[in-house]
C-alpha cells in the first residue's frame, strides 16, 4: 500500500512537472523589468557598445532596471538557445543566425516587429534594405531585425604572396584577372614556397559545408532551389564547382587538406575567405594585408553574405518592453554606432564614408568593393526550415568527397539522396 | 492499559526513515521524476519554437522502428562498447597485475595511469583532438620512426578507433585501481600452495587470480559497459559523429534529434530505448554472475 502510494505520488509529481513545463504562458509584468538578450559574441568591444546603448535606454526607461547580454559560444549557439527555451529559461531577445532564420521566423516563436518599429519616433523603417530584410519576413511581417549583414571577402597576406613571387589579388583585380583559377594558382604557389597553407575557407574545416557557398556561388551553384524543394548538389554548376575545389585541395594543394588547421590571422596562411567583422583580428598584425572581394567564377562576379537577425521571443514576460528596446537598439543613431562591427541594413548608412568612420582598419575602397557592393549583389548563405537536420545530412554525405580519387558526381548525387526527403518535408 | 506511541521499535523505524529520507528524496526528484518525464515526453510531439506539445501516443515508438539511421547508431554504439570494454578491462587487468608486483617505481606508475581519471573530460578530449590531427602530435611521433600515420579522425575505421583509445587511456586507471584492490585481497597462501603443487604462473592466474577477483570483474564490466553506452563528450569534441555517420553513437544521435533538430519527443523516445538497453545489459550481466562469479560477499 505504502509503495503504491509512493508510486502514485511520484506519478502525480511527474505529471504536474510535465504539464508545467509545457505550454506555460507568462503573464505580462507590471513591475520592474529585467531583460536578457543572447548574443554569440563575447568580444569585449562588442559587449561594451551593447551595454552603452542599454544604459542609455535604461536612463530613458526607469522601469527597465537591467539589460543583460548573455554570450553563448558560436559553435553551439542555436542548440543552446533552443535548449534554454525548452527549459523555460528563454531570453527576451535573441540574436539569430541566418541558418536557423526560417525555423524561428515561421514557427511563431518571435514577436512581429512592424507595429513597434512603425510607432517608434524617428525609426524610419523605409530605410531598411529590402534585400537584407527578406530572410526575416513571412506573411508580410518582419520577425527579426537584420542586425548584421556581413559580406564575405578574401583577406590576403601580401607579404607571403610577394615572398612567393606571386601577384597580389589587388594587382590581379587591376588587371581584371581576379578569378578562381588565378586565386587557386597563387595560393598553391604560395603554399609550396612558404610551407604554410595557401587559401583557407574559414569556419569550413570540412564540416561547416555552408561556408563553401562562398566558392560555389561563383559557378552559379546553389544548395537547393529558391523554393527549397529541389536539391542543387547534383546539378552541373555544383558538380563543376566541387570538382574545381576538390582538385584545388588534393591536386593543387592550394587549400589545407582535412585534419589540418591554419589560422590566417596568426600568419599561417596566404589567404582566407571570411567576413569583414574578422578584420579586428588584424589590429596588431605583423604582416602586410589586404581585403579584396571574392574572385570571379565562371558565372562572373558575385558576392555571398552572412546575416544575423535580432528578434523578440514572444513567450517572454516582457515581450512588449523587449520589442521597444529592440527598436531603440536598432534606431538610426544606434545602428550607426553598431556599424563599427556589424554592417547595417540601413541603406542610408551603407556608404564608404559612414563605414570608414567606424572601421578604421579598412580603406574606403575596400569597404565599397567588399561591403557595399557585396551587400547590394550578395546571395545569403544557404538556409532552410529544418536546417540543422539538413545540414547534418549534407555533412555526413559530403564526407566521402574529402579524399583523393573520388567520383565527385557520385558523391554529390549521394548528398541529394540524403537530403531529398528532408527538403520535401 | 496505556500505550505509548513512541515505542523503541517505532523510534528505530523513524530514525531509519530519517536517515534514508535525503537519498529517497534525491532519488525521487532526480531519478524517478526525470525518468517519468522522459517517458511522458516520448508520447508527445514537442515543438519548442512553436511552443506546441501534442500527444501522439506511440507514434514516436513507431518512428523508432522505421528510422533507417537508428541501425547505424546502434551499430556504432555496439562497436564502440565492444572495443572499449575489451580494451579497457584487458589493459586495466594487465596493468593491475604488473603494478601489483613488489618492484621499485610501482607507486609512480600507478599515479601515472590513474591521473587521467581526474582530468576534465572535455579538456582531455580537446588535447587529444589536436594530437590526432593529420599534422598533429601522434603523426609527428610516427614520422620520427618513418611511419606515415593515417588521418585519424577522418577515416571511418580510424575515427572510431581513435575515440575508443582516447576513452580507454582516460579511464583505464579507474578499473586498474579497482583490480589492484581486489588483487591485494587474494590470500597469499593460495599462491604458495599452488607453487608447492607446481602450478605455473599462467595456471595460477587462471585458477586463483581470476576466480578470486571475479566480483570486481563483474563490477568493472557493468560500470564500463554502462559508461560505454553513455559516451558523448568525446564524440561531440572529436568527430561530431563523423566521418559520415561512423561515430554517431546512440547518445550523440539522441542529442542531435532532441537538441539540434528540435525533435524533443523523438529524442525522449531514444532516451527510453537507451535506458532499456542499459537495463537489459545490466540485468544480463547480473544474471550471468551465477555462472562466473566465484564468490560474493
Amino acid at each position: 500500500m505504502k509503495i503504491r502510494a509512493l508510486i502514485a505520488a511520484a506519478a502525480a509529481a511527474t505529471l504536474a512537472l510535465g504539464l508545467s513545463a509545457c505550454g506555460k504562458q507568462e503573464e505580462p509584468s507590471t513591475g520592474p523589468v529585467s531583460l536578457r538578450m543572447t548574443v554569440w559574441s563575447s568580444n569585449e568591444a562588442h559587449l561594451k557598445l551593447f551595454n552603452e546603448i542599454a544604459d542609455a535606454y535604461k536612463a530613458k526607461n526607469p522601469r527597465v532596471t537591467e539589460i543583460k547580454f548573455d554570450p553563448i559560444p558560436f559553435e553551439n549557439y542555436t542548440t543552446t538557445l533552443t535548449t534554454q527555451i525548452a527549459g523555460g529559461n528563454g531570453p527576451d531577445l535573441a540574436w539569430i543566425l541566418e541558418n536557423s532564420a526560417p525555423d524561428f521566423v515561421t514557427s511563431g516563436a518571435l514577436l512581429p516587429l512592424d507595429d513597434t518599429l512603425a510607432k517608434t519616433d524617428g525609426y524610419d523603417t523605409a530605410d531598411l534594405s529590402q534585400a537584407a530584410t527578406k530572410l526575416w519576413q513571412t506573411g508580410g511581417k518582419l520577425y527579426a531585425y537584420p542586425f548584421s549583414t556581413s559580406p564575405f571577402g578574401v583577406f590576403v597576406n601580401t607579404d607571403m604572396l610577394k615572398a612567393a613571387g606571386q601577384q597580389t589579388p589587388a594587382e590581379l583585380i587591376a588587371a581584371n584577372q581576379w578569378t578562381w583559377d588565378k586565386a587557386v594558382a597563387v595560393a598553391s604557389a604560395s603554399a609550396a614556397k612558404s610551407g604554410k597553407a595557401g587559401l583557407v575557407v574559414r569556419d569550413f574545416d570540412y564540416k561547416g559545408w555552408d561556408n563553401l557557398s562562398t566558392v560555389w556561388a561563383g559557378w552559379g551553384a546553389q544548395a537547393w532551389s529558391a523554393d527549397g524543394r529541389t536539391c542543387g548538389f547534383d546539378q552541373q554548376p555544383m558538380v563543376d564547382a566541387m570538382t574545381f575545389l576538390h582538385q584545388a585541395i588534393f591536386t593543387g594543394k592550394a587549400l589545407p587538406g582535412p585534419g589540418t588547421t591554419a589560422d590566417f590571422f596568426a600568419g599561417a596562411s596566404a589567404m582566407t575567405i571570411t567576413q569583414i567583422s574578422r578584420a579586428s583580428l588584424l589590429k596588431d598584425a605583423k604582416f602586410g594585408w589586404d581585403l579584396v572581394p571574392l574572385p570571379s567564377g565562371p558565372s562572373g562576379k558575385y558576392s555571398v553574405i552572412g546575416q544575423a537577425g535580432l528578434g523578440v521571443l514572444k513567450k517572454g514576460r516582457n515581450a512588449d518592453v523587449a520589442a521597444d528596446f529592440l527598436a531603440f537598439f536598432t534606431s538610426p543613431d544606434n545602428s550607426a554606432k553598431l556599424a563599427a562591427y556589424f554592417p547595417p541594413p540601413r541603406t542610408s548608412q551603407l556608404t564608404a564614408d559612414t563605414l570608414a568612420k567606424t572601421n578604421p582598419l579598412l580603406k574606403p575602397e575596400q569597404l565599397q568593393q567588399v561591403v557595399i557592393d557585396g551587400i547590394s549583389t550578395g546571395v545569403v548563405k544557404p538556409s532552410h526550415s529544418g536546417q540543422a537536420e539538413i545540414s547534418q545530412a549534407v555533412r555526413a554525405a559530403l564526407d566521402p568527397l574529402w579524399k583523393p580519387d573520388v567520383d565527385v558526381k557520385a558523391v554529390l548525387a549521394g548528398v541529394c539522396t540524403a537530403i531529398n526527403p528532408l527538403l520535401a518535408k | 492499559m496505556s500505550t505509548r506511541f513512541w515505542t523503541g521499535s517505532r523510534r528505530d523505524a523513524a530514525a531509519g526513515y530519517l536517515f534514508i529520507a535525503p537519498q529517497l528524496l534525491g532519488s525521487i526528484l532526480f531519478v524517478f521524476v526525470p525518468l517519468g518525464l522522459v517517458f511522458w515526453y516520448s508520447l508527445h510531439e514537442w515543438n519548442v519554437l512553436a511552443d506546441t506539445f501534442t500527444f501522439v501516443g506511440a507514434d514516436n515508438y513507431q518512428a523508432l522502428l522505421d528510422d533507417p539511421r537508428l541501425t547505424d547508431a546502434l551499430a556504432a554504439t555496439g562497436l564502440f562498447s565492444a572495443g572499449l570494454v575489451v580494451l579497457n578491462l584487458t589493459l586495466a587487468l594487465l596493468l593491475a597485475v604488473l603494478l601489483n608486483q613488489r618492484l621499485r617505481g610501482t607507486v609512480f606508475f600507478r599515479t601515472v595511469f590513474f591521473s587521467p581519471v581526474v582530468v576534465s573530460l572535455v579538456a582531455w578530449t580537446i588535447v587529444w583532438g589536436f594530437l590526432l590531427q593529420n599534422d598533429g602530435g601522434i603523426n609527428g611521433l610516427l614520422k620520427t620512426v618513418g611511419v606515415h600515420g593515417p588521418n585519424w579522425l577522418r577515416g571511418e575505421t580510424t575515427a572510431m578507433l581513435a575515440v575508443v583509445v582516447v576513452q580507454v587511456v582516460k579511464n583505464v586507471g579507474l578499473n586498474m585501481v579497482l583490480f589492484l584492490a581486489a588483487l591485494q585481497g587474494v590470500p597469499a597462501n593460495l599462491y604458495e600452495a599452488a607453487t608447492v603443487d607446481g602450478a605455473s604462473r599462467t595456471r595460477q592466474f587462471r585458477s586463483i587470480t581470476v576466480p578470486m577477483i571475479s566480483p570486481t570483474i563483474l563490477l568493472t564490466s557493468i560500470i564500463t559497459v554502462v559508461g560505454s553506452l553513455q559516451v558523448f563528450a568525446q564524440i561531440a569534441v572529436l568527430t561530431q559523429g563523423g566521418p559520415g555517420t561512423s561515430t554517431t553513437v546512440l547518445v550523440y544521435y539522441l542529442y542531435q534529434q532532441a537538441f539540434q533538430f528540435h525533435h524533443f519527443g523523438y529524442g525522449a523516445t531514444l532516451s527510453v530505448l537507451l535506458f532499456a538497453i542499459v537495463l537489459l545489459l545490466t540485468l544480463v550481466q547480473w544474471r550471468m554472475r551465477r555462472k562466473w562469479v566465484f564468490h560474493e560477499s
